[in-house]
């Protein structure tokens, strides 16, 4: 437990260190730039990219050796992926424009070539002298192991300059994502916030490569961000709750991998964002399902109370189980289905409360207020009392059920 | 067409190409628009009158919302020229307030009403200006003439159709235009929502504003606008409704589909 807790307080040693803090830089900025994402519902072009990195680290290795350099060094390795990323990109954007094919079709089309030429290409690098010790398979899942000061910067500096063009941009972006004719219309170029949303999502996956490796990225730009929407209904806060998802998902994962250096670092980040997603399906007080279940049960039981008010009103007998449980509940039947005093009161109430709305139907011209009848709602939530006392007139002397 | 060429037209005595009308509101000339290889509108001029009201009118898969949507630039167009008060349209996308269909959005976006109003003030926040008091004033008193004041801060995914029309008709107020193009702006919403939304065009029209709308009931065209462009992939017929929306030009926008029964129903100009 205390090698845990050094990792946790930043004490396990200086690579460890380096490895958390890009870990919590990479959550947040994969969080920030995945909400646009997840906002413009172009999710899966992210995987597209993420794939069309591995060819580009293959090439950069192979380019860098023959000029007689260092292969492994990250920037250029980096600097490659990313490259190939931007043709992938380019290739799902002409695909969907040019032909009939949708942009899954497209997706799923880039993603598997441009990954089937990297796999190619890193077999090929391993018949290479010095290729089988190159590590570049440690791309595919994340390997922190020997992480560099340099690779840390590069990586937080990245994440640096990802999180503040998202906050640049963040007006038009969400004017694009939520209505983008309209976006077009007010004459912001769709088509270009649209790219630089995608150089964003490109620039997240290419300095996540080291850390969470080019399989699992997407998941960090998509989970944090549909987290996050479980907790607020707004863009602009979804935005920062999602990055505050990703750094803490990045945090504790680098952790636990500090303590448990055989298991690769991004899968257990990944299975990290993936528990606070579960947490917050489950358990988001808004969107919920345990709160839309509750939502719904206390629902149900007001149509079923008012149903059996009106029922007793009319004096019909009540066959449903759960009206006659939900009455009993509240103390306005007997066990028996027998009315009670506040039962009858309740009843009265109802039903006078039904043809006060009959009356307001009838006799009031405003569609907009007499739409909002929905057999529960409240006729004065609506009206106000010199208005019911008008529909009272029209009603004329008491009849029916009185208490 | 060089000058030769044109004098030798002129010569010959054929019309040259109307030039687009500066006063009006918004002109379109030779304007054709194709998904893929079927043009959805076919070379169509037309002369958007400045401060009236004039209702897109013609049947399912006339074009009406694809001319509408082109004149805006939010799709391309094959050929053809906009002109916007006797200015490109790059120059005037200030004067210009765009209500798209109510459905092209996902209702569920993260968002309140009173942010989606302020979207119409883009132009005037650019892309960091802050958001101060006053222009939060603004967006509900735009809220305020369309009957929302009440919604400022609810999320957009609880509002009803009439309301989410309502809402998208305060955005286009919030961009204080000279020309608003509404996409079919009572589709779907209750009779209180359309009453609301002809109030507030009418009283912009009143401000000496120019008002576009797509529109589909026959039956209310004249009561609620001033002239009406018939549109079936090409113009059939442009104007004032007493000149333009007739018996004979609803005949060949809508073909057999219209029976004359129902002709006979409508209130029409004269043939």
């Amino acid at each position: 437990m205390s090698a845990f807790w050094q990792a946790l307080t930043f004490q396990a040693g200086y690579n460890a260190t380096l490895v958390t803090l890009g870990a919590v830089l990479l959550g947040f900025a994969a969080g920030a730039v995945g909400s646009f994402m997840v906002l413009r519902k172009r999710a899966l072009v992210s995987d597209a990219m993420a794939h069309a990195t591995l060819p580009g680290v293959g090439l950069a290795f192979i380019l860098m050796v023959a000029l007689g350099g260092e292969g492994r060094n990250l920037a250029g390795l980096l600097a490659g992926s990313a490259i190939t990323a931007g043709l992938g990109l380019l290739c799902v954007d002409w695909i969907t424009r040019h032909t009939r094919l949708a942009e899954d079709a497209a997706i799923g089309a880039v993603l598997s070539v441009f990954f089937g030429i990297g796999i190619v290409i890193l077999t090929m690098i391993q018949t290479m002298d010095g290729g089988r010790q190159a590590g570049l398979e440690g791309f595919l899942l994340g390997s922190t192991a020997g992480m560099l000061y340099a690779d840390a910067l590069v990586i937080a500096g990245g994440g640096a300059l990802a999180v503040l063009a998202v906050w640049l941009l963040r007006r038009p972006m969400t004017m694009v994502a939520f209505d983008a004719g309209f976006a077009q219309a007010m004459g912001i170029n769709v088509r270009r916030i649209d790219l630089a949303m995608m150089g964003l999502v490109m620039g997240v996956t290419v300095i996540g490569l080291k850390i969470v490796g080019l399989i699992l990225i997407v998941a960090l730009l998509i989970i944090p961000a549909v987290t996050a929407r479980f907790w607020t209904e707004r863009s602009g806060a979804m935005l920062w709750i999602a990055g505050a998802l990703g750094a803490l998902a990045g945090y504790l994962g680098a952790v636990l991998s500090t303590i448990a250096p055989a298991m690769p670092t991004g899968p257990i980040i990944v299975l990290i964002a993936a528990g606070l997603f579960l947490f917050s399906l489950l358990f988001a007080p808004l969107r919920g399902v345990a709160a839309a279940v509750i939502r719904h049960q206390r629902f149900q039981a007001r149509v079923h109370r008012r149903q059996g008010l009106l029922a007793l009103a009319r004096l019909e007998p009540i066959h449903d189980p759960l009206t006659l449980r939900t009455l009993r509940r509240a103390g306005l039947i007997r066990a028996d289905g027998v009315a009670t005093d506040a039962g009858r009161a309740e009843a009265a109430r109802a039903a006078r409360d039904e043809r006060r709305w009959d009356m307001a139907r009838f006799a009031h011209q405003d569609t907009a207020l007499t739409g909002r009848y929905d057999g529960l709602t409240p006729i004065d939530a609506v009206f106000t009392r010199d208005q019911i006392a008008g529909f009272d007139r029209l009603i004329g002397p008491p009849q029916g059920v009185q208490s | 067409m060089s000058t030769a060429q044109l004098s030798l037209a002129t010569a010959a005595g054929q019309m040259i190409a109307p030039q687009p009308d500066p006063d009006a509101a918004l002109s379109v000339r030779g304007l054709t628009v194709s998904y893929a290889d079927k043009p959805a509108v076919f070379s169509v001029d037309a002369s958007f009158a400045a401060g009236a009201m004039t209702a897109i009118v013609g049947p399912n898969g006339a074009g009406k919302s694809t001319l509408l949507k082109a004149a805006l630039g939010v799709i391309p167009r094959l050929s053809g020229e906009v002109m916007v008060f006797g200015q490109p349209l790059a120059q005037a996308r200030a004067r210009i307030a765009y209500v798209p269909q109510r459905a092209s959005v996902d209702w569920d976006f993260p968002t309140r009403v009173i942010d989606v109003v302020l979207m119409g003030m883009y132009r005037k926040l650019g892309l960091l200006g802050r958001v101060r008091i006053g222009h939060r004033n603004a967006a509900r008193a735009c809220l305020d003439r369309v009957g929302m004041a009440d919604f400022a801060t609810r999320q957009i995914g609880q509002l009803s159709g009439g309301q989410q029309q309502r809402v998208f008709l305060a955005r286009a107020l919030a961009q204080d235009a000279d020309l608003y193009m509404l996409d079919e702006p009572f589709a779907g919403v209750d009779a209180a929502t359309e009453a609301a939304i002809i109030a507030v065009l009418k009283s912009l029209r009143d401000e000496g504003r120019s008002v576009i709308a797509v529109h589909h009931d026959l039956a209310t065209v004249a009561d609620y606008f001033d002239r009406v462009l018939l549109l079936n992939v090409r113009r059939i017929a442009e104007g004032p409704i007493a000149t333009a929306f007739t018996p004979a030009a609803l005949q060949s926008t809508y073909g057999g589909r219209l029976a004359s029964a129902q002709i006979d129903q409508l209130k029409l100009g004269r043939t």
